[in-house]
């Protein structure tokens, strides 16, 4: 069964924007796009390990600030002639309320 | 020895005659030209783009002063001419300057035609003929306010559309039942009524215009029923008389105009009416394409060559975007004339021809008008249609039985079928030329033969006269796409936002069809820009649309952290700033502290949670930021100019913190560095700078559209100035010009290179009004842009960039 672990509130994270949550094993990226879907990264781009979260998101995707590789919220998936994959986390959105895998903060650990 | 041509009058046909006749007779003539207007030759026809916004002055311009100096041609500008006297051969002006003539041409054009009815002399009221009456109406539409268009001809409409596109509400009274029932007939006019009205215009035919109201200022229009429509401008659009005045004054034959016979030649021999104001055969003209022909003949007569007018008949198109609309020739109903009409309701499809003795005599359509030029030839041919005449109407494509492509359609047009209307260039002279002058580019069959180079409606099939000649040697003129969300080109999306005008991201998106829901990361912060540059003080910044640097007023760097650069003015520092980055660099254990190349202060490696901290004690010791990390203004770099070297020769330091003072906050297209330098052995390194100045005893050598980047460029010279102040007000008037004209991301140098530096030196430096304008309009954006972006985030503003939204501690993720 999945566990998960709630975040903050939906409305603390701007419409085509995104907010950090920081654990112990690096920081995750929850981004929202303008229609208001919800997901999540760990900030950390699969090229130079730029930080996700401050890069600018459009449709299901956000761009790199560092060197403007695009990826996809969804999957995590590098988009255009580029490849690689940022790490996804499991998240969803309950009562206005975001929630992320609890596994994501026990991983290394466990 | 040269024989003297006046030429009286400086619109489009004297233009074009006297391009013509340097072509055939360049040593013949020393021309002169007086022009009433105080302006260079410019296309008339395009003030209706300029009304609705779509185009600037600068892109009407047929002929730049350098045209005249480069050809020797005398131009008053500004100077009316009031006598003629035939017996000394000698023309006088308003002013006193008299100059003798062996030839000369009276080309006076047209006058507006004013309606008689009280109240038609009130301030308010305007007519549609030249730039100022264009510039008036903008200015008027300013207060988007009530306008009242008299007149529902062509020039009527494209008015009330273009006082409609500047958020006007529009009225247009037109007299008679139909709209445009010179050119229209019934039909058409209908559906050109209810396209009109649907872009919120109100349309009142058979409106009679009693009286003009208001005291001073009109304040509307009172019409013979009693009905009054309230207004503050009110245009007469209602048609134009010849300007024949100073023709019959001369003595000259006139009728409605100066009387020509078929060499443009008046009674007297040596005067010649050309235009507007030339009457021939019984008939006026006040379209471009007879008023270019009339040019062409009488460059031949001049150049005594044989050549003989024979009148025109005339095709017209309304300049409304979106509005199709194409009549020629005559359709009036009669005995002896047939017609054949195509109607389709549901695509607003109206077609018919006239046709007497199977001929073509006259076209009207509405809705589809790519078959316009072709009927039009054919009426030109009097071509015998009987063959055809069953497939006839449904145009070129189904002629002779087969559907041809496009392409095939124009090659299989004849060698004198006319491409271009508004020139006359038909297409055996630009297959020709483009072969003849290995020409490869629109812009060269623009350049070598005037197609398409004036309303530009046939660039379509000049284009694919270009493929058919050169086939695969032809790259079309790549429009760049800013990025894959649209097929618009920056400078298309730039003009659109003023055209339309378009205000907010989601409506350019919408209005301009972007395939993307919500662009991408190279269209958006050129969008937010664009807006923030076009609409100060009303459109509000989206910080989703800003790159990280912009948005948290911070540079990152390649592990996440930031760097902080204070303001230091000028590159003056003291011990009290300089205390304080020490404080601050010891309080957040700021791991790297350097000096730029702009001359600041670099702190290296903060937080980003830590930013509204360092903000907050830079502030405190009056600090604000500086922008390093802005596309937008840098830094002014300076030496120590007279104040401490020996070889300075003014203040070099004063007048870069005053630059910097007036021109911080605001963002350009990229960034923008200056320099100020003491003198010519240029410390400040002025001359590889966006924007420098060189001091000089005598004043200020200002330069512009160096690099030093991924480009190495000198700079080049702007101009000289004398004093401090006209050197601030050049430099905010060129970034303001490079603001409302450069593409995002395009450095100065790039965009002086794109435009042309003389199109630049022209506005800035010869032209004091232009220069006041644009540093009018830097001046006004500057109120909005001088806020400290660190201040208000020490205060709390998006205080989410800079918190987590939830930390997990390491005890309980261990759990």
């Amino acid at each position: 069964m999945q566990d998960w672990i709630e975040v903050g509130l939906v409305d603390e994270v701007p419409f085509r924007g995104s907010r950090l949550v920081q654990t112990p094993q690096g920081n995750i990226a929850i981004f929202k796009s303008a229609e208001g879907r919800v997901f999540a990264l760990w900030d950390k781009c699969p090229h130079k390990g730029g930080p996700l979260s401050q890069g600018i998101v459009h449709g299901e995707s956000v761009t790199c600030p560092l060197h403007n590789w695009v990826i996809g919220l969804e999957t995590g998936e590098v988009k255009g002639p580029d490849q690689g994959c940022a790490r996804k986390v499991k998240c969803k959105v309950d009562a206005g309320l975001v929630f992320i895998e609890s596994a994501a903060l026990m991983k290394q650990v466990a | 020895m040269k024989q003297k041509l006046v030429i009286i009058g400086n619109g489009m046909a004297p233009g074009r005659m006297l391009e013509h006749l340097l072509e055939l007779a360049p040593d013949q003539y020393e021309v002169t030209i007086f022009n009433a207007e105080p302006r260079v030759n410019y296309d008339r026809i395009m003030l209706s783009p300029v009304l609705s916004g779509e185009k600037t002055f600068e892109e009407i311009v047929i002929h730049g002063d350098g045209w005249y100096i480069k050809h020797g041609i005398t131009l008053y500008k500004g100077y009316k001419v009031t006598k003629i006297d035939r017996a000394a051969k000698t023309v006088t002006t308003e002013n006193g300057i008299t100059e003798s003539y062996d030839k000369l041409v009276v080309a006076t054009g047209s006058a507006p035609f004013i309606i008689p009815v009280p109240g038609n002399n009130l301030a308010g009221v305007l007519s549609y003929r030249d730039l100022d009456d264009v510039m008036a109406m903008m200015l008027a539409a300013k207060s988007r306010g009530n306008a009242v268009v008299i007149g529902g001809g062509l020039l009527g409409l494209e008015a009330a559309a273009g006082l409609s596109e500047q958020g006007m509400n529009v009225t247009v009274l037109h007299i008679m039942p139909t709209l445009m029932d010179r050119q229209l007939d019934a039909a058409a006019g209908h559906l050109l009524k209810a396209a009109v009205e649907a872009r919120g215009i109100t349309v009142l035919n058979g409106a009679n215009t009693k009286a003009i109201l208001g005291d001073k200022k009109v304040e509307g229009v009172e019409l013979a029923d009693g009905t009054v429509i309230p207004a503050s401008l009110v245009v007469m659009a209602v048609g134009i008389r010849p300007n024949a005045a100073l023709g019959k004054d001369t003595g000259l034959t006139v009728n409605r105009g100066i009387v020509v016979n078929d060499q443009m030649q008046s009674s007297d021999p040596d005067i010649y009416a050309l235009g507007e104001c030339a009457e021939h055969s019984g008939t006026v003209y006040g379209l471009v394409a007879p008023l270019y022909e009339m040019a062409n003949v009488l460059a031949k007569t001049l150049a005594a060559e044989a050549a003989v007018y024979k009148g025109s008949v005339t095709a017209t198109k309304l300049k409304v975007t979106g509005i199709k609309l194409y009549s020629a020739g005559d359709f009036a109903e009669a005995k002896d004339r047939e017609e054949i009409v195509l109607r389709d309701a549901s695509r607003g499809i109206y077609k018919r021809l006239i046709i007497k003795e199977n001929r073509i005599i006259g076209v009207v359509m509405y809705g589809d008008t790519e078959d316009g030029p072709w009927f039009f030839d054919k009426i030109k041919k009097a071509e015998d249609i009987s063959a055809d005449r069953e497939m006839l109407i449904f145009g070129q494509s189904y002629a002779g039985g087969v559907p041809l492509d496009p392409m095939a359609a124009v090659a299989a047009l004849t060698p004198d079928a006319e491409i271009c209307g508004c020139n006359g260039v038909c297409k055996g002279k630009i297959v020709d030329t483009i072969v003849a002058k290995g020409l490869t580019s629109i812009d060269d069959v623009r350049a070598h033969t005037k197609a398409s180079a004036s309303c530009g409606s046939c660039t379509g099939l000049v284009e694919k006269l270009l493929v058919l000649s050169l086939g695969d040697g032809y790259k079309p003129h790549a429009v760049q796409p800013m990025c894959g969300c649209t097929h618009l080109s920056h400078a298309d999306v730039r003009r659109l936002i003023v055209a339309k005008p378009l205000k907010t991201i989601p409506q350019l998106m919408q209005e301009l069809e972007w395939k993307t829901s919500c662009g991408c990361a190279k269209c958006r912060p050129a969008l937010n820009y664009y807006m923030i540059a076009e609409w100060p003080g009303e459109y509000v910044d989206d910080s989703q649309s800003r790159y990280i640097n912009e948005r948290v007023h911070a540079n990152i760097q390649k592990d996440g952290t930031y760097s902080v650069v204070p303001r230091m003015w000028g590159g003056m520092t003291n011990p009290k700033e300089l205390r304080a980055i020490a404080d601050v660099a010891d309080k957040f254990n700021i791991p790297a502290v350097k000096c730029t190349g702009g001359q600041r202060i670099d702190l290296l490696g903060v937080k980003k949670e830590d930013l509204p901290g360092v903000w907050a004690d830079l502030n405190a010791a009056g600090m604000v930021s500086g922008a390093a990390y802005a596309k937008g203004l840098r830094t002014v770099k300076t030496c120590v100019g007279s104040d401490w070297c020996r070889f300075g020769t003014q203040d070099s330091t004063g007048l870069g913190i005053k630059l910097e003072k007036f021109m911080w906050g605001s963002w350009t297209p990229a960034k923008v560095k200056l320099a100020v330098s003491g003198c010519p052995r240029n410390c400040a390194e002025a001359t590889c700078k966006d924007i420098g100045v060189i001091c000089v005893d005598s004043g200020y050598d200002i330069h512009f559209a160096g690099a030093a980047g991924l480009d190495i460029k000198g700079t080049e010279v702007l101009g000289h100035v004398d004093t401090e102040q006209e050197a601030i007000e050049v430099i905010a008037a060129l970034t303001q010009l490079y603001r409302e004209q450069g593409h995002y991301l395009e450095r100065i140098y790039k965009w002086a290179k794109r435009v042309g530096l003389d199109s630049i030196r022209e506005k800035i430096m010869s032209d004091s009004e232009k220069r006041t304008h644009y540093f009018e309009r830097f001046k006004f954006a500057q109120k909005f842009l001088q806020v400290d972006p660190w201040q208000e985030r020490v205060n709390g503003k998006e205080a989410h960039e800079f918190e987590a939204m939830r930390s997990f501690p390491k005890k309980m993720a261990a759990e």
